[in-house]
């Protein structure tokens, strides 16, 4: 509980002047932090403060000590402690994790795109490393961080069989196309196609789990040759501009679909932190069960996190269990983390490299590969878990605390390096008016 | 409208990009619009579309070249026509008028400060200068321009009979305060003062000539009710009482003169008057001031213009404010071409008289040649004459404010800026070395 006071001298008020820039932004647009009229040489401490839909606490905060004028400038000065350390413009952000106390295994992402994230960023009085909500800060602004750019439409798609939003850029368009697809988790997350969208790709986002028609691999197929089909046949959409875009689990039906299909001819694919493993003619829920049917790989840490790793690294051997990706005709980016403990990113990306490359389609296939960077690789400035809780959707799973990988700041540096490099394969591929090429 | 749309043709598969940052910023705030991916030294016309709260739609527009790699920087680029020609950021707003067809005498107001103003940046082929709403263009994007930062809380003040509404910044406070008032159009305007709430300035918007309290009874305020607004900021938990300002435009200049000369309650620390005049009869009432605005003189074009009413400015100390006996410092903003109001040679006499009472220290002047009387926040349309209710006469009439355009938007966007380091060097602490940085506006 913050308590306020009331100061009752006659000088005018000394509080310092915080200014963040912009107060409202896309989350993927960097923030200028400044302090102004501190004591000259006095150390405060910057902190930000967020709450989540799912009502948790996420908090991030760094030491600072001002210079001769009184001022504080996160992008040039340094961190000396906190959740983050050294020059980081971003870190107030990147840097969050669930304030002491908290829940275990919490991870953050934003369910309602139409509403910003709210943050709080606000500067303490000496270097302060907890019980924030104690002390009164200094100063504090509210800072909103949105998915979608004004002007961007939102539509809800109920349409043969296919569920998912779609999200139209303003303007007369038309515009190149995604179809965008998350992992085994499930649901319809909508946050990377609102902010696709804001960088003017009509995107859909699917939901490709608790589908009561996706029992045969067949028709799973035509589930997405049908998705593909609706973005390309939108009258904003220019209908040999569309790609697709997976992460984990989508990755794959996206190498998939690009591999197989007869129908659908994306124009380029983006894969994060896929593997190449899908046992032909098998469907979606049945690819989510083969580790259990190697249970005996899992692995659980120190730390009760299950690792799933390990579990598919037998699958390489076999090519009927792997997507003929000798078949893609399209360019083809693969971002991956080295330290990826959910999915073999590393060797698969080998792999694939190697069978495009005796297959004569290599020149398609650009790879990133980052150090010390897990599974989960986000829009950029979105915290970093290192494991959380998840629960396989529509499996009769328990939940598991899910070891995803990576170290906080290397993730965060690649999650920023990685959107930025995903932003130009995409506007070289789709919107550049010359025939595209695969190398970045 | 049932015309077929003129689709550009080969354009088309160039796929113009147009960029505008920040998508979503305050109204004072500056903005960069970046148009790429045209053919090199193309013609294109950059277009603003607004539509206000009224219904009424506005635009401006600039003419552009692209060059060798198809890009235009509205920034950085010359406008060869349009509604503002040379470089100017900020022309698609500050240049913003009624659409041909449009009634006359229109005035843009934001009255509902907690939703943006949309504005829709579009750019089209060629060099065009109508029909714009028959096309369609070949990219356009969708602003939001805000009066109110997040955070800013918006409270409405009924207590003790006034109608007000006060804006608390952000964070813990206390906060230096403003009373802010406007001019002889009555109403209760905000946008003025969430801008400034929006500055880190605890800011009470104060309607004194409809207020609630005057409607129901019929009679004007007394000089009370202000010293009352200026206690409910005093008295608030969240505002340093010793750090409060007054600001006025127009009639709202008069008050604060007044206030600041002779009132015994209100202990100002900065005074900011804006496109007024210290001449009113000292032992008046606020009826008594009202009445300057019976004196009317009416110009070619059919538009009332008010300014002799006040001329000469009397030697008679009885008929103006005592400056001698400001203790605080005060900032004067005139525009030298003000139609409505002698703000500019009231300016000068009460230098005069400041001088003589040997209080002139106190007081800077910033004076705007072309300027007209509304002298707003920057980037918002400015309009030379438009239709205006009077108080007194209660009829509705064409006033004329006076002002160039392009240099009245550039007054506007000068005085505010010192306007708010004016505020901020005398509100808050002078220890510090150094004026905050404003460099994003």
């Amino acid at each position: 509980m913050i308590v306020t006071l009331r100061l009752s001298t006659m000088s005018p008020p000394t509080s310092p002047i915080l200014s963040v820039q912009p107060t409202r932004g896309l989350v993927d647009e960097k923030l200028k932090v400044v302090v102004e009229s501190l004591p000259p040489g006095s150390p405060v401490t910057l902190h930000s403060l967020h709450h989540s839909e799912d009502e948790d606490y996420w908090e991030a905060f760094g030491h600072y000590v001002s210079d001769f004028r009184g001022m504080v400038s996160v992008s040039e000065d340094l961190s000396f402690g906190g959740t983050y350390t050294g020059k980081e413009d971003m870190g107030l952000l990147w840097s969050m994790r669930p304030v002491p106390g908290s829940r275990k295994g919490l991870r953050l992402r934003k369910m309602n795109v139409c509403s910003p994230m709210l943050h709080n960023i606000s500067v303490y009085s000496g270097h302060v490393s907890e019980g924030f909500r104690e002390q009164t800060p200094l100063t504090s602004v509210l800072v909103e961080r949105w998915y979608m750019a004004p002007g961007v439409k939102r539509i809800d798609i109920m349409e043969k069989g296919v569920r998912g939003t779609l999200f139209i850029p303003p303007g007369p368009g038309p515009f190149p196309g995604l179809l965008d697809m998350w992992g085994g988790g499930g649901g319809l997350i909508e946050y990377r196609s609102a902010l696709l969208a804001s960088h003017g790709y009509v995107s859909l986002a699917m939901d490709y789990f608790n589908s009561q028609e996706l029992e045969s691999a067949d028709l799973e197929f035509k589930y997405f040759e049908t998705a593909f089909n609706i973005i390309k046949e939108h009258p904003q959409v220019i209908p040999d501009r569309v790609g697709m875009f997976g992460l984990s689990l989508g990755s794959l039906v996206t190498m998939h679909v690009a591999a197989e299909s007869t129908i659908v001819k994306p124009r380029c694919c983006i894969c994060v932190s896929g593997s190449h493993f899908y046992p032909r003619d098998r469907t979606i829920k049945e690819v989510i069960m083969e580790p259990r049917s190697n249970s005996h790989r899992l692995r659980i840490d120190e730390n009760n996190h299950h690792v799933w790793r390990d579990m598919w690294i037998h699958l390489l051997d076999d090519p009927s269990k792997k997507v003929d990706v000798g078949k893609i005709n399209c360019p083809i980016l693969l971002v991956n983390g080295k330290d990826d403990q959910n999915v073999p990113a590393d060797e698969c990306a080998e792999d694939i490299a190697l069978l495009m490359n005796a297959a004569g389609n290599g020149h398609l296939l650009s790879r990133v590969l980052y150090p010390d960077t897990g599974h989960l690789i986000e829009p950029p400035y979105s915290p970093h878990f290192r494991a959380s809780n998840f629960k396989a959707a529509g499996v009769a799973t328990k939940t598991v605390m899910l070891l995803w990988g990576g170290q906080t700041k290397p993730h965060s540096d690649a999650q920023e390096d990685a959107w930025r490099k995903i932003l130009s394969f995409l506007q070289h591929n789709l919107y550049s008016s010359t025939p595209p090429r695969a190398k970045l | 409208c049932s015309a077929p749309l003129k689709t550009p043709s080969r354009l088309k598969q160039c796929i113009v990009k147009l960029f505008v940052q920040p998508s979503r910023g305050l109204v004072d705030e500056k903005f960069i619009i970046l148009v790429q991916k045209a053919p090199p030294g193309y013609q294109l016309t950059v277009h603003a579309l607004h539509k206000c709260e009224d219904g009424h739609s506005w635009e401006a527009f600039g003419h552009y070249i692209s060059n060798a790699i198809g890009t235009v920087n509205v920034s950085e680029d010359p406008s060869l026509g349009g509604t503002y020609s040379g470089v100017e950021q900020m022309g698609l707003l500050w240049s913003l008028r009624p659409v041909p067809g449009s009634k006359p005498g229109l005035r843009l107001r934001k009255m509902n400060v907690q939703i943006p103003m949309e504005v829709t940046i579009s750019v089209y082929q060629g060099h065009q200068t109508e029909g714009f709403m028959d096309q369609v263009p070949l990219a356009s994007v969708v602003v939001e321009r805000w009066y109110m930062a997040p955070g800013v809380s918006r409270i409405p003040i009924t207590e003790d009979g006034l109608t007000a509404t006060l804006f608390l910044p952000p964070g813990p406070g206390p906060f230096p305060g403003l009373l802010d008032l406007w001019g002889g159009g009555g109403q209760l305007v905000e946008y003025r003062a969430s801008l400034l709430a929006s500055h880190g300035i605890a800011s009470l918007a104060l309607d004194y000539l409809t207020p609630k309290i005057t409607m129901e009874t019929r009679k004007m305020v007394d000089l009370q009710y202000f010293e009352k607004a200026y206690k409910i900021l005093e008295q608030h938990p969240q505002v340093h009482g010793s750090s409060i300002g007054m600001l006025g435009l127009s009639l709202g200049t008069s008050i604060t003169l007044k206030m600041a000369a002779y009132s015994e309650v209100m202990k100002l620390r900065c005074a900011v008057c804006i496109s007024g005049s210290h001449v009113q009869p000292v032992d008046g009432s606020m009826e008594d001031i009202l009445k300057n605005a019976d004196r009317t003189r009416v110009s070619e074009e059919n538009e009332f213009i008010w300014r002799d009413l006040l001329l000469p400015v009397p030697s008679d100390l009885a008929f103006k404010v005592d400056m001698g006996r400001l203790k605080c410092p005060l900032l004067v903003v005139v525009g030298e071409d003000d139609q409505n109001w002698p703000a500019s040679e009231s300016a000068m006499d009460m230098k005069e008289m400041m001088e003589q009472a040997g209080n002139s220290h106190l007081l800077t002047v910033l004076s705007y040649p072309n300027a007209g009387h509304l002298i707003e926040p920057p980037y918002t349309p400015h309009a030379r004459a438009s239709l205006f209710r009077s108080m007194a006469t209660r009829e509705k009439m064409m006033a004329l404010w006076g002002g160039e355009t392009a240099a009245h938007s550039l007054a506007q966007e000068d005085a505010w800026r010192k306007l708010l380091v004016f505020l901020r060097e005398n509100l808050y602490s002078g220890t510090n070395p150094g004026t905050p940085s404003l460099s994003h506006l």
